[in-house]
């Protein structure tokens, strides 16, 4: 099955799954409670949160009372536009720095994506013309530099490693020399995946940040948080102690391919302000794709031909 | 903001705890806390409501409205409704009559399958077993490498083929481990979607050529709603015997562990405690209930401190709990060995009353003179004070508090945190049958 084919299905799957639901849903006769309550329970099946989930439906019927809304097809489109304005931040592009390279950290929990990302960004940018050089922070996870080096080679960026066990902040320090020298204009820093709660881990990350300002006026320019999809509320958790540690410039959400639905970034968006700037669709090279709410919003609720025959 | 569970159930509950009557409305709206107390913990919507209904259905039974404890008694319900849904037990692993034991691994990607791997076989080589390592996974860059770095930097067999079919690695590693004699087979298999249909087969295909006796998924304690799908998709298609839940070291309320056996109706067997080998235990429900609902984990506190204090210390201490006789001696004497033990944000997570204090949790975990504070009152109490604390009054308080250069909140907090230790433990030792169980059952 090729790509495109997998990343369709998986997303037909998510669609099904949970909006497909939503579309039964609003095609009921009347916006009663139950109907209220049933839209509760999607939401809180698509990981949204209990919080917002409740704070969503509170703005839906207060909207319902003040517009008269009473046909349910009718409140479906006020709640895509409010879930869509709580989303909406302007473009998901990513900084470019004026002054020598640009500087990304890639940061996340154990597992999330944040190496399979770096090495489909750096292919992305290399497309585009750039030169780009990878940085092999993750020097604690057995065979993570070996993991990188493959990327950097797929991709065709430059990569700069020291040994396993190695300060981190030190590869960092010797990345930004060498992306002057060598001249690469986009740097991508990939760091050892740490849950959010150990604090000498985030202590750590403190001081790659330290260490970044310092080598670089300005870097780091996007430090991007990478959340797996199947994420419940702890993702907000992860969100905010990592913000806390590293002020963060928006989210990298993957594995949209499967069946989650990634609700969890509407209540980090609601919380937190954090935006999503990237997806990730898949394993392969080409699976990164710039978020776009208004897709993601649409996806959430279009059933097409295919599905219904599911 | 979002406080841990077992916060939001113990104020859910509390109200109840001290009620002497107890009308139909009460637990209602106890429950609804309940209810979101666990949403918020992303346990399965669907979960969620059998379990309301079903502690509801208990509650307002007429044995419980006329005990003289109906709050103490819906808040045992819910422990034990918990626990079952949990499982009830510890469930161990299968051994074959045929050796060696198969243990296939599988799960979504990144959900901590090699690491496991790594730790399983770790366990099970210091119970005795000679167990070998099978790397199958053949499409994350560098997985085959990072479990032969694993093996190596830990002292354990790895058997790999490059990049082959992984069935074919499979069956290399069958024959291998029985011309070895290993008693058990580890297969590594690489992370996939449940919707991938290609990649689902391959691991039918294993099964079908192998035959494991165990094929345990590997879940993410962080997983939201989607681990039942998850769950449920994978065991259609596998049939799996269990699961691992890993990365349970986090602030995760570990809902998944609540959803998936209710969903598959497979055991939870161990869980993944931290990046370090030896994080890796044997699950215990009905540990992990009463640590979601604050009660705290004396029985894990215990099997810790046997296996890093002397064993005579570890018995004595528990006799002395069972008995009711821990006193601030006792509670003295633990602190100093206190360290030796383990990081103490997990040792406070194990006390009961302690747990559901998460958030000061945070800030103790970097800061440790909040032990020596408690040592500090402790040491300021005569010795009678120590063995009999209800006799501290308020002006034994000041003297303690300007003793321990402290302060009298300091101390109150102190007695009242030991007071409901104390209470605690009562409850379990009343309970002894389930206080036991578990306790003897090592490996396998
Ligand atoms: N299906 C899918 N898998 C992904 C995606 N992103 C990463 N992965 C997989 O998730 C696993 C962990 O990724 P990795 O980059 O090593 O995570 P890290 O520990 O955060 O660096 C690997 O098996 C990746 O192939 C995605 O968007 N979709
Ligand atoms: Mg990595």
């Amino acid at each position: 099955m090729s790509i495109l084919n997998r990343l369709k299905i998986g997303l037909q799957k998510t669609r099904f799954n949970f909006m497909g639901k939503v579309e039964q849903l609003f095609y009921r006769d009347a916006i009663d409670e139950e109907f209220y309550e049933e839209l509760e329970e999607l939401l809180i099946s698509g990981d949204i949160g209990i919080k917002s989930t409740m704070e969503i439906c509170d703005q839906l019927r207060q909207g319902a009372r003040e517009k008269k809304i009473r046909e349910p097809q009718e409140l479906k489109e006020y709640l895509k536009k409010l879930l869509l304005e709580s989303l909406n931040t302007g473009s998901s592009a990513l900084a470019t720095s004026t002054d020598g390279p640009t500087v990304i950290l890639v940061l996340g929990v154990n597992g999330a994506g944040k190496t399979t990302t770096i090495g489909k960004l750096a292919h992305s940018y290399v497309q585009k013309g750039h030169k780009v050089l990878l940085a092999a922070g993750d020097t604690f996870r057995a065979a993570a530099i070996y993991q990188l080096e493959i990327w950097a080679a797929r991709a065709g960026a430059d990569l700069i490693k020291h040994q396993p066990g190695a300060d981190p902040s030190a590869v960092f320090y010797d990345a930004i020399n060498a992306a002057r020298a060598r001249g690469a204009d986009i740097v991508l820093g990939d760091t050892a995946g740490r849950l959010q709660t150990k604090v000498n881990l985030m202590e750590e990350l403190k001081k790659i940040h330290r260490v970044l300002q310092k080598s670089l006026p300005g870097a780091p320019h996007e430090v991007l948080l990478v959340i797996d999809a199947t994420t419940g509320q702890n993702g907000i958790s992860q969100a905010k102690l990592f913000h806390e540690a590293v002020p963060l410039t928006g989210l990298v959400l993957t594995k949209l391919d499967g069946t989650a639905k990634g609700g969890i970034i509407i209540a980090i968006k609601r919380e937190l302000g954090l935006p999503v700037k990237l997806i990730g669709v898949g394993e392969g090279i080409e699976d990164l794709q710039p978020f776009e709410p208004q897709s993601f919003i649409e996806a959430l609720f279009s059933l097409d031909k295919e599905q219904n025959t599911k | 903001m979002f406080p841990a569970l077992s916060e939001k159930l113990q104020s859910a509950l509390r109200n109840l705890r001290s009620k002497g009557k107890l009308t139909e409305k009460d637990v209602t709206a106890a429950l609804r806390e309940v209810r979101l107390a666990l949403l918020d913990a992303d346990v399965n919507y669907k979960v969620v409501k059998d379990f309301i209904n079903k502690v509801k259905e208990r509650s307002i039974g007429e044995e419980v409205m006329k005990s003289l404890t109906p709050g103490q008694q819906v808040v045992k319900i819910v422990n034990e409704e918990m626990t079952q849904l949990m499982g009830g037990f510890n469930d161990k692993l299968k051994i074959s009559s045929k050796l060696p034991t198969v243990v296939m691994l599988v799960g979504l990607q990144g959900s901590g399958k090699t690491t496991t791997a790594v730790k399983l076989a770790k366990y099970l080589q210091k119970n005795g077993h000679t167990p070998l390592i099978a790397a199958c996974d053949i499409y994350r860059p560098a997985a085959i490498k990072q479990l032969e770095v694993l093996g190596r930097e830990n002292e354990l067999p790895i058997f790999s083929m490059g990049e082959q079919e992984p069935v074919n690695i499979a069956k290399g590693a069958l024959k291998e481990a029985r011309k070895k004699g290993a008693d058990f087979l580890l297969l590594d298999t690489a992370g996939r979607l449940h919707v991938d249909e290609q990649l689902m087969e391959e691991l039918a295909n294993i099964k079908r050529h192998i035959q494991p006796t165990e094929i345990l998924l590997v879940v993410d304690a962080m997983t939201g709603q989607d681990a039942v799908n998850v769950a449920e998709s994978f065991h259609q298609q596998l049939t799996l015997t269990g699961v691992i839940l890993t990365k349970l070291d986090g602030d995760s309320r570990g809902g998944a562990a609540l959803s998936v056996k209710a969903v598959t109706g497979c055991p939870i067997k161990f869980v993944g405690l931290g990046e370090k080998v030896t994080a890796f235990e044997p699950f215990h429900p009905d540990r992990m209930a009463s640590r979601i609902l604050g009660m705290g984990d004396i029985l894990s506190l215990i099997e810790k401190a046997e296996a890093s204090l002397d064993k005579e210390k570890g018995r004595e201490l528990e006799k002395k709990l069972r008995n009711e006789q821990f006193t601030f001696e006792d509670f003295l004497d633990q602190l100093q060995q206190i360290k030796k033990i383990g990081p103490l944000e997990q040792i406070m997570e194990m006390l009961p009353g302690v747990g559901g204090v998460s958030k000061q949790l945070k800030k103790l975990s970097v800061d440790e003179k909040q032990l020596v504070h408690v040592e500090a009152i402790i040491n300021s109490m005569t010795k009678e004070e120590r063995l009999k604390p209800e006799i501290i009054n308020s002006s034994r308080r000041k003297r303690i508090a300007r003793g321990s250069g402290t302060s009298v909140q300091n101390v109150n907090q102190l007695l009242k945190q030991f007071g409901q230790m104390k209470k605690m433990f009562k409850q379990m030792s009343r309970n002894k049958g389930k206080f036991l169980r578990g306790r003897r059952g090592f490996f396998p």
